[in-house]
């Protein structure tokens, strides 16, 4: 089973056009793409409901659905008469296709077990490696994560995954451990979602010397890959091989007894990779071709992803249970009905704000009509993102258990190994994608809500998905990156602005920054803007200035409190926004004044029409 | 366990989407009964079953205990197997020594006795456990819905058909349940109150009308009810009812003995009038019900199935789940979002040119006449197909 191309032998150089789909778990969305007076660039969208379930059971009939959508719209055949496939390649007078690649998040994606034998060593990297590799996690279990045996036993027959990765152990320390978790996993029997004659897969990346145990336990009643140590050694995290043993196996296990996917797999030219990971991908991609650190996040229906690139290390999480639809009452249990309430500029009732979103979450595909709607999904979103966040920053740290010199001021710094190395001063670009934020009427409020959950500080370039198209890039780039980097950049990326955000408080309200921005026509822009405000400098997005920022001396923008940078930014339907909100970003609790602040903010940037800023209550 | 319903509407085109719910006074109804494991299917295709017959039954694994056996024993793991008293494969009864280690002549002694009913599963030459498992656990499956079996699937369970009245709800908390229908309110604006409570609820699927407050369910389990049905209740008393807040929309296993379902959606909402005067019909009926609610991959809507055991299911036409088409002036309607929402409305134009919403938003419309006749324009994702 599998692709019948060879890649190797296509030259991606002569290639003129190209489509890439994602079957999600509802909608299946096709992207087409032509190559344009030497230029890759997106030419139109298809979609469809994603067939995988009952009745229809067959994924290619809601991408045949798609494909024909773009069809219709572009008057480019792409299938076959008979309907088995695309053509390919492209024979010219708009018939057929170079490339075709795909992605897949259909019946929930990849979801894993991960084991290992201590929580915060082996057992981490072998999370951080499912995540990185596309996966939700459902479990991660450890010797020492204090649950007795009979519990993981109970909890491992509960769950249903697709695949267990197990690790744990140094190469040539000792073997008991991580054979105890093998022999748990053996007894506990855990059985896959799909199929009941189906052997799960598990990837054994744990100390090579417990291999031959560990086959004789597993052997017989999984089917068992053995890949490289995750930890050879304590200070060393190797999660490349079991991320791309967790590929193979989606593909030729998870995949293989979803309906139809046999028939994808035939069509795609390049493997098909969970959703995640193709949107991974392609904030990997920006990050290497930018050299700058990235952070971004997928803000979807059921889950949020966010992802950092920093200082070269990628790390993704995913929150299975924050999203926007299926699992918005999640947002609301998880973060408090306080905490969404102190975004919104006018009163609701508790209860009326919990049937909202229980509305939502029960009719998923529906849209706000109403500004109340819009604004109260705008506040889910922003704490959507903010625990998102929360719960990547835990995975976004320092490899533990690593024995290391310590000085004095290591001493005095002792959270220092639990803390995240990501520093929001050192974040260059923050990128969202998601139905969300790609819809939003006026871009500044998916600018203010980045800025808002992900509290950026410094200097901070910010963008969002156009179309729901990253996902699509980032498989593409696997085996065209020039042109998935071009399309990128003229089609999919939209500027949301600049974030110019200081950190720190003032006792004062006066004054905390004088911005200077030398525009591209040659005129000059100052703006001084006092503690608790945001304003603004129109920058459209084609355009970049040059910047001085002069903070006061409470506030620091990068370069140390008080102390002057220079930055070159750019452009979109924010501008230049200047956020002397200051950090940690605190909301009064007296509804009053915090409605006060809220309506200044969203005044500054134009974010809401004013028929809704002037009401007080629905 | 899964299961359809056909109403024999004809498929008109390749785009095929998702229905409204569907309220329908007479369909051919099918559940597959599967049991989790293979095991023995006891029914056998054309029988005739009622609801509690029980059509397939198997043994689930037992749970397994996990003894450190050498660290107790005080031994290395590989010379664990020289202790062992019992051997893979034996079994054991609770409290049974199943090893032991003696030195000094017996005077240092230290045995380990089974927790547990079972045998013997592993005994670990690297760890030093050993695994007992207990034995297994039987499982029956029963028939949810009266009719004929009309397929058996070897080893694994079997189809049941039966001729039904079917209504889907949009939520639900608790299991499938029986019981006889039971209208407590005059109209479907009616909100159900504590004081309508009685013990003429007992064993009933009792209909409310818009409304129902956490007090009307924990009053109405209390007094025995199996079932209740209402338009909307507030989200947070289904919090109140069950002692902790729902996050996600996967239902049906709550550790409740009464079904709660809801038609309409959450707050006060009247229940659709078809949806009433269904039930109303139906009064005095046995009526099979399930509160498992599924949002996500493989939708699953709770759903009220009254068996009609005069009409032969095979008479009806067996169709598959998809309702295509689309759209059309004239289509009727039900919103499903504010500010319309749960107003039923026949279309009357859809725009091709997406139209800004009061969000700003360019969204795809449809053009709707209200019953009060009043038209408005809402973004077509905002409704759904309803016969009303």
């Amino acid at each position: 089973m599998g692709s019948s191309y060879d890649l190797s032998k296509i030259d991606v150089e002569k290639m003129q056009v190209a489509l890439a789909t994602d079957v999600g778990s509802t909608t299946t969305k096709a992207r087409f793409f032509k190559k344009i007076d030497g230029h890759w660039r997106f030419i139109c969208a298809g979609e469809a409901p994603t067939t995988v379930e009952k009745p229809f059971e067959d994924v290619t009939m809601g991408l045949r659905n798609a494909i024909r959508e773009v069809e219709e719209l572009t008057g480019h055949k792409l299938l076959k008469p008979d309907g088995s496939g695309l053509i390919i390649p492209y024979q010219g007078n708009n018939v057929g296709v170079d490339l075709y690649v795909s992605t897949s998040s259909a019946g929930g994606g990849l979801q894993m077990m991960v084991a290992g034998v201590v929580k915060t060593m082996t057992a981490e990297s072998a999370e951080r490696a499912a995540l990185g590799a596309g996966a939700i996690v459902m479990d991660v279990m450890a010797i020492d994560d204090g649950r007795p045996p009979y519990k993981k036993i109970e909890r491992m027959r509960f769950l249903r995954p697709d695949m267990i990765l197990l690790a744990g152990g140094t190469d040539g320390g000792t073997v008991k451990h991580v054979v105890e978790i093998a022999e748990l996993i053996k007894a506990a029997e855990p059985r896959p979602r799909f199929g009941l004659g189906y052997k799960l897969p598990i990837v054994y990346a744990g100390n090579k010397n417990a291999r031959e145990h560990i086959k004789n336990i597993l052997g017989e009643k999984f089917t068992l890959t053995i890949v490289d140590n995750i930890r050879p050694v304590l200070e060393v995290e190797i999660v490349e091989p079991a991320r791309n043993a967790i590929h193979r196996l989606f593909m030729e296990h998870v995949m293989a007894h979803a309906p139809g996917y046999h028939k994808l797999t035939e069509w795609v030219m390049a493997p098909v990779m969970p959703t995640p990971a193709g949107e991974g991908m392609m904030f990997r991609t920006i990050a290497r071709m930018w050299k700058i650190n990235v952070l971004g996040v997928g803000l979807g229906g059921a889950t949020t992803n966010v992802y950092s690139v920093y200082e070269g290390k990628f790390v993704r999480t995913v929150s299975a249970n924050l999203g926007m639809s299926y699992s918005i009452c999640n947002v609301l249990k998880e973060a408090g009905v306080e905490n969404i309430m102190r975004w919104l500029p006018f009163k609701m009732s508790e209860r009326e704000l919990r049937n909202r979103l229980a509305n939502k979450m029960i009719r998923p595909t529906t849209l706000p009509q109403t500004l109340d709607d819009l604004m109260v999904e705008h506040a889910v979103a922003r704490e959507a993102i903010r625990m998102g966040f929360e719960h990547h920053k835990l995975l976004a740290r320092g490899l533990r258990g690593v024995q290391r010199k310590r000085t004095i001021a290591d001493i005095f710094e002792q959270s220092m190994e639990e803390e995240t190395y990501i520093d929001m001063m050192n974040v260059h670009f923050v990128g969202g994608t998601g139905g969300l934020l790609s819809h939003t009427p006026r871009r500044q409020q998916a600018a203010l809500i980045l800025i808002d959950a992900f509290q950026v500080k410094g200097v901070t370039r910010l963008m969002c998905d156009s179309i729901f198209m990253m996902p699509h890039l980032g498989v593409m780039s696997t085996v065209h990156p020039k042109a998935a980097m071009e399309i990128f950049e003229r089609d999919c990326i939209v500027k949301l602005g600049t974030a110019i955000a200081l950190d720190g408080h003032s006792k004062s309200s006066g004054p905390a920054v004088k911005v200077t921005a030398h525009m591209p026509d040659g005129s000059t822009v100052e703006k001084v803007v006092n503690y608790g405000e945001i304003a603004s400098i129109p920058l459209s997005a084609d355009q970049t200035a040059k910047i001085v920022i002069e903070p006061s001396s409470d506030f620091d923008v990068g370069t140390g409190k008080g102390k002057k940078r220079e930055a070159e930014v750019w452009g979109g339907a924010g501008g230049i926004i200047i956020d002397a909100r200051g950090r940690p970003l605190h909301l009064p609790e007296d509804f009053e004044t915090r409605r006060e602040m809220l309506l200044k903010w969203f005044r500054a940037l134009d974010a809401y029409p004013e028929s809704i800023l002037s009401k007080e209550k629905i | 366990m899964s299961g359809s319903v056909s109403s024999g509407k004809k498929a008109q085109s390749a785009h095929a989407y998702t229905p409204g719910l569907r309220v329908s006074p007479l369909s051919r109804v099918w559940k597959i009964r599967r049991l989790p494991l293979p095991g023995e299917v006891l029914v056998n295709k054309d029988d005739k079953v009622s609801y509690d017959t029980i059509v397939a039954r198997t043994n689930m694994p037992g749970d397994i205990r996990v003894v450190s056996a050498a660290a107790i024993l005080g031994v290395e793991p590989e010379e664990l197997p020289i202790y062992m008293k019992k051997k893979v494969g034996d079994p054991v009864k609770k409290d049974e020594i199943i090893a032991m280690y003696k030195a000094f002549f017996g005077l240092l002694k230290s045995e380990i006795k089974s927790p547990v009913d079972g045998y013997i599963e592993h005994i670990s030459e690297v760890t030093g456990q050993v695994i007992i498992r207990e034995p297994p656990i039987p499982v029956e499956v029963d028939a949810y819905i009266p009719g004929i079996v009309t397929e058996s699937i070897e080893k694994e369970g079997v189809r049941i058909d039966c001729a039904a009245t079917f209504i889907e709800g949009i939520f639900g908390i608790g299991g499938e349940r029986h019981g006889a229908v039971y209208v407590a309110v005059d109209s479907p604006d009616d909100e159900l109150t504590v004081d309508m409570v009685s013990s003429k609820w007992k064993d009933k699927i009792v209909i409310g009308g818009s409304y129902a407050s956490a007090e009307v369910m924990k009053k109405a389990m209390s007094v025995g009810a199996k079932g209740l049905v209402v338009g909307g209740m507030d989200f947070k008393d289904f919090s109140d009812f069950l002692g902790y807040e729902i996050g996600v929309a996967i239902t049906g296993r709550e550790d409740i003995p009464m079904t709660v379902i809801i038609t309409e959606g959450f707050g006060k909402m009247r229940m659709a009038k078809k949806t009433f005067d269904l039930l109303k019909q139906n009064e005095g009926e046995l009526a099979c019900i399930d509160g498992a609610t599924q949002i996500r991959a493989g939708v699953i809507r709770p759903e009220v199935i009254i068996p009609k055991l005069d009409v032969d299911p095979l008479s009806l036409p067996e169709e598959a789940e998809i309702y295509v088409g689309g759209m059309q002036p004239g289509t009727k309607v039900r919103v499903i979002r504010a500010p319309y929402f749960g107003a039923l409305a026949k279309v009357v134009s859809l725009p091709v040119e997406l139209q800004k919403v009061e969000t700003e938003s360019p969204v795809r419309v449809v053009e709707i006449e209200l019953q009060d006749g009043k038209r408005v324009i809402v973004p077509r994702a905002n409704v759904e197909l309803f016969e009303w």
